[in-house]
């Protein structure tokens, strides 16, 4: 395949990861990584590589459009970056330890994982409120958001840190696989901390480009971002995912996200077997 | 946990609010900045290479003068396309680090000395990731 051949199709590829990834809220790396490993045969880890790129893209490409809307939370964002920035770093240097075919096994996992996640989202049942947790006022992380009807919406922050803990989890997923792990980070700060969902899904977005710039600076010296890829896969990805958004506006959600999170389990199955027989 | 509006309003509410506003602003140059110089990078790049073909099959690492920042600046000067689109990705993963450090002086401006000591953590862990040497 020509050079200029394989940059159109990796480039159509990844809009077409980063539409799905903005649809079902799960990024573009978790369609990404699979496509480029079992459909162009790409070394994992250079898709890898790319992959961590393109959520650093997304994440940061999105973030004014998050903050117009005034849901996310600067410091919860922040207090939680400690954990991920410094899991993304330990994943990173995990990443260079674990053979290929166990990384892909780990991917499909996570993969089949999120899909359930994603689509329990949609189903959850509403929890019994809980006494204010003293630590949410001092260490400032309560906050406020617009409730649509010109009033604040006030929350407080619970189980500190246990969030604190998955967050370094997500943020190890992260390093370790290139993806944003943005559906690990929505479950501690939406399920574990019991932040309300919208604070949790934008303040995660813009976690995420943190979390990955964390780990990219040690894929970059590693070598494991190739520029001929890097290219194509980090503007269709960014493309994909902006178009996602406004899309998600006004498709029906359930049913795309029901569609897709088959799309996904049967990605992540794929990874395992092309793992177990290393195929890839 | 959500409560409807009874507790005292922060006054540093709004202040975070700006503070937000203006990082979303930058991630977005930062992100546009970025992009634009990788797509000028791969244009030069499909132009330079258009005949050929790459195996990405098999995992070779790259070049050193593509993996350091010093050799990659030293390339860049002679205007070689895969330097160009390393900028743009070194560029890329500067604009969240960016953010953090514009946090870190809006958390000063607050004198919010305890998060300005959380940004400042989060900035060395990501500037150990960059500048650190395996």
């Amino acid at each position: 395949m020509s050079l200029l051949l394989f940059t159109v199709l990796v480039f159509s590829g990844s809009l077409a990861a980063g539409l799905l990834g903005a649809l079902t809220g799960l990024g573009g790396g978790v369609v990404l990584v699979p496509l480029l490993t079992l459909v162009f045969h790409v070394d994992l880890r250079y898709a890898i590589g790319a992959s961590l790129i393109s959520a650093i893209a997304t994440s940061s490409g999105s973030a004014a459009a998050y903050v117009r809307e005034g849901f996310s939370s600067v410091r919860i964002g922040m207090f939680l970056e400690v954990a991920t920035t410094v899991g993304a770093v330990a994943g990173a240097f995990l990443a260079a330890l674990v053979p290929v075919r166990a990384l892909a096994i780990i991917f499909g996992v996570v993969l089949i994982y999120s899909a359930w996640l994603s689509w329990q989202q949609s189903r959850r049942p509403h929890e019994a409120a809980a006494p204010i947790n003293p630590w949410s006022d001092r260490l400032r992380l309560s906050g406020s958001y617009p409730d649509g009807a010109g009033g604040e919406h006030h929350y407080t922050v619970d189980r500190i840190s246990a969030g604190f803990v998955t967050m370094f989890g997500a943020g190890t997923l992260s390093g370790l696989l290139g993806i944003g792990s943005g559906a690990v980070k929505v479950l501690a700060m939406d399920r574990i901390m019991r932040i309300p969902f919208k604070v949790s899904t934008t303040t995660s977005n813009f976690m995420i480009g943190v979390t990955a710039a964390a780990s990219a600076g040690i894929y970059l010296h590693r070598g494991y971002i190739d520029p001929g890829l890097a290219f194509p896969v980090m503007l269709g990805v960014l493309i994909g995912s902006l178009l996602g958004a406004r899309v998600l506006i006004r498709a029906r959600v359930s049913l795309l996200r029901t569609v897709f999170t088959v799309v996904i389990l049967a990605l992540g199955v794929e990874m395992i077997v092309n793992g177990w027989l290393n195929k890839l | 946990m959500t409560q409807i509006s009874k507790t005292v309003h922060s006054p540093s509410r709004a202040l975070d609010h700006r503070i937000e506003d203006m990082m979303g602003r930058l991630l977005q140059a930062g992100v546009v900045l970025a992009s634009s110089v990788v797509l000028i990078g791969g244009l030069f790049y499909l132009r330079a290479h258009s005949g050929t073909t790459k195996n990405y099959r098999t995992f070779t690492s790259e070049p050193a003068s593509l993996r350091h920042p010093v050799e990659l600046f030293r390339l860049l000067m002679t205007g070689d396309a895969a330097a160009i689109i390393q900028l743009g990705v070194l560029l890329l993963i500067a604009t969240p680090i960016a953010r953090v450090v514009f946090a870190a002086i809006g958390f000063a401006v607050e004198r919010d000395r305890l998060f300005v000591a959380i940004s400042l953590v989060v900035l060395a862990v990501l500037i150990f990731g960059l500048v650190h040497v395996a």
